[in-house]
């Protein structure tokens, strides 16, 4: 069984985007233990014969013909932009001043 | 009228008795008296819900043949982005944002002539068993305002049960359709996976989400069913073939010679007391009526809730990155100079509440290399397993049933700090989830020890949703007989218009 220490809580939130506070780290690596050690039940019975499903449907590709239907307009796709520029998407910036 | 059946407003419209106008007026005269109390909605749409309600007296006037159901209104759960209006998911992260578009869901409803009163309450992004997870604060359960009207369509239900509506959209993930059905009296439907479109439902766990129809009577869910269901080239797990014929099934209620198997693993231990009685009985009136109950085994049931807990963060955890400040929303920290990276973290850590990132972090875990076999891998064997536990008894059974929950409703607050208590309220209804099957609720009577609620569940087969919906409706038949009148009748006064 494996535990999360703070540090690595501090991982996680940065690979998923959030800058968390140190309450936030505190409470989350210790609820993770608990809810860790709950789930980690599914161990007990995934044996190597057991085949994984990962939907429950059968899935296959779904293709349609190559037409121009009705789309949003440039305006209705950027109505809910925190900011734009020229019908573009205003962002901050990506790359470093080095870059 | 606002406590009549939908299929009886319908009636009353097509007769002449009533317009939708008048109809749609009750309907935010009762929203407008108790959802101060009750707290069902995010945002109510007064013009535009009149507004259609006027276009389709029109239309009706002029001699037009209109759908089964038009002008009657009801209430779309705030995870359905309709143009326009207001969509939050519950969430901080979307307040303000008015969608460019409607989900399929919405189209089909404007198209029936159903009138959207407004955006219901929710547990944030539909994580969440008690609507407790809302960025804007909780809903109460018309049944005792002191109680949790079950989640995440926790506003839905309680909209129902309130009289505020009488129609509602749900999304069931794990089973907030039929949770918050079953505590607050009402019914609640979660198709067959890929029987309800999801295109402009905003996605939590894609491989379980999925739309239904919640409602006072089994009749009226069917009839929302139909309305709503079908194929849709916009969602590629959309399922092309006709729509099971449940309205019809609604209206026969045949249970003779049915073979109804109950789940053992669904039942005793953990279960209620008043739980368990209730659901008992519902099962003699069930025999009573020509079926027959066998006793099925699913013994891999019991990991389901573990599985869940992985499979549906790991989804979460990759459908939320969209949620970037970059496109729509919240945007925080964009101040000169600012990197777009620390713009996102600032931006998520603002607008996600606490289960949301505990749901981000585990899922970000679960997926990430080194783990994933042990647990993400892990969960879906579990999910394999569940699949075939279900094959199984679906061969010595018509349909499966159990409670729908293993309490009735608890008190807002009690279970805040606990994930895991929390997390338990879904133990019967998250396998259905996790095969991609079709599951209901429907209220069977009120637990003798606290006089709330208790919720039966009844479990069909892939696209066979018809079957749950004969059942019930046969179920429904005799407890109303028993009753004398329909459950919510015994429903304490809100106020208002009662």
């Amino acid at each position: 069984m494996s535990t999360l220490s703070r540090a690595d809580v501090a991982n996680l939130a940065r690979l998923a985007r959030i800058e968390m506070t140190d309450q936030e780290l505190d409470d989350l690596s210790s609820e993770m233990d608990v809810i860790l050690s709950a789930v980690a039940r599914v161990q007990e019975v995934a044996t190597s014969d057991v085949k994984p499903t990962s939907h429950p449907l059968p899935l296959r590709n779904v293709v349609r013909g190559d037409v121009v239907t009705p789309s949003l307009s440039p305006e209705a796709a950027l109505s809910g932009a925190p900011a734009s520029e020229e019908q573009r998407f205003r962002v901050p910036q990506i790359l470093g001043e080095e870059a | 009228m606002i406590t009549r059946s939908a299929h009886e407003m319908a009636t009353a419209l097509e007769a002449g008795d009533t317009t939708s106008e008048k109809l749609t007026q009750e309907h935010l005269d009762r929203i407008a008296a108790v959802d101060g109390d009750v707290h069902a909605f995010l945002y109510v749409d007064t013009e535009g819900a009149l507004s259609q309600a006027r276009g389709v007296d029109a239309r009706r006037q002029s001699g037009e043949k209109v759908g089964p159901l038009a002008g009657v209104p009801l209430a779309l759960k705030d995870v359905m982005v309709q143009h326009g209006v207001p969509t939050t998911a519950g969430s901080k992260i979307l307040e303000g944002w008015r969608p460019p578009y409607d989900a399929t869901v919405v189209a089909k409803l404007k198209q029936a002539g159903i009138v959207i009163l407004g955006k219901t309450n929710m547990d944030e992004f539909a994580m969440g068993s008690s609507t407790e997870n809302s960025a804007y604060g909780p809903t109460h359960n018309p049944w005792d305002l002191s109680r949790i009207p079950g989640g995440s369509g926790g506003g839905s239900s309680a909209s129902l049960a309130a009289f505020e509506a009488p129609l509602a959209i749900g999304t069931d993930t794990g089973g907030s359709i039929r949770q918050p059905a079953a505590v607050t009296g009402t019914v609640g439907v979660k198709p067959t996976y890929g029987g309800v479109s999801r295109y402009g439902l905003i996605a939590f766990s894609s491989s379980l989400d999925q739309a239904g129809p919640c409602a006072r009577t089994v009749l009226d869910a069917a009839l929302l069913h139909e309305v709503i269901a079908g194929h849709d080239a916009r969602d590629a797990t959309s399922i092309d073939a006709p729509v099971p014929q449940v309205v019809k099934a609604a209206r026969e209620g045949n249970v003779k010679g049915m073979k109804i198997g109950v789940v053992k693993e669904l039942n005793g231990d953990g279960y209620q007391a008043g739980v368990r009685s209730r659901f008992e009985e519902s099962l003699e009136l069930l025999a009573n009526e020509g079926a027959e109950i066998v006793e099925v085994s699913c013994p891999n049931f019991e990991y389901a809730l573990a599985a869940y807990y992985l499979i549906a963060p790991s989804e979460c955890s990759s459908n939320l990155a969209r949620f970037d400040a970059m496109r729509y929303g919240l945007r925080v920290g964009d101040a000169d100079g600012a990197s777009a990276e620390s713009v996102m973290n600032f931006t998520r850590e603002v607008g996600f509440g606490r289960e949301v990132k505990r749901r981000i972090i585990l899922g970000t875990y679960a997926l990430s290399s080194g783990y994933y076999d042990a647990y993400y891998g892990s969960a879906q064997k579990v999910r394999t397993l569940i699949m075939d536990d279900f094959k199984r008894a679906f061969n010595s059974a018509d349909v499966l049933v159990s409670p729908t929950c293993p309490t009735t409703a608890f008190k807002i607050g009690e279970k805040a700090n606990d994930p895991l208590a929390m997390y338990l309220n879904d133990i019967a209804t998250i396998p259905v989830n996790m095969a991609g099957i079709g599951g209901m609720s429907l209220p069977c009577g009120l637990a003798p020890e606290d006089g709330l609620p208790v919720g039966f569940q009844i479990m069909a087969p892939a696209m066979q949703d018809q079957r749950m919906y004969s059942a019930a409706a046969a179920l429904e038949a005799s407890l109303l007989t028993k009753w004398g009148a329909p459950l919510l009748s015994q429903i304490p006064a809100l106020g208002g218009s009662k």
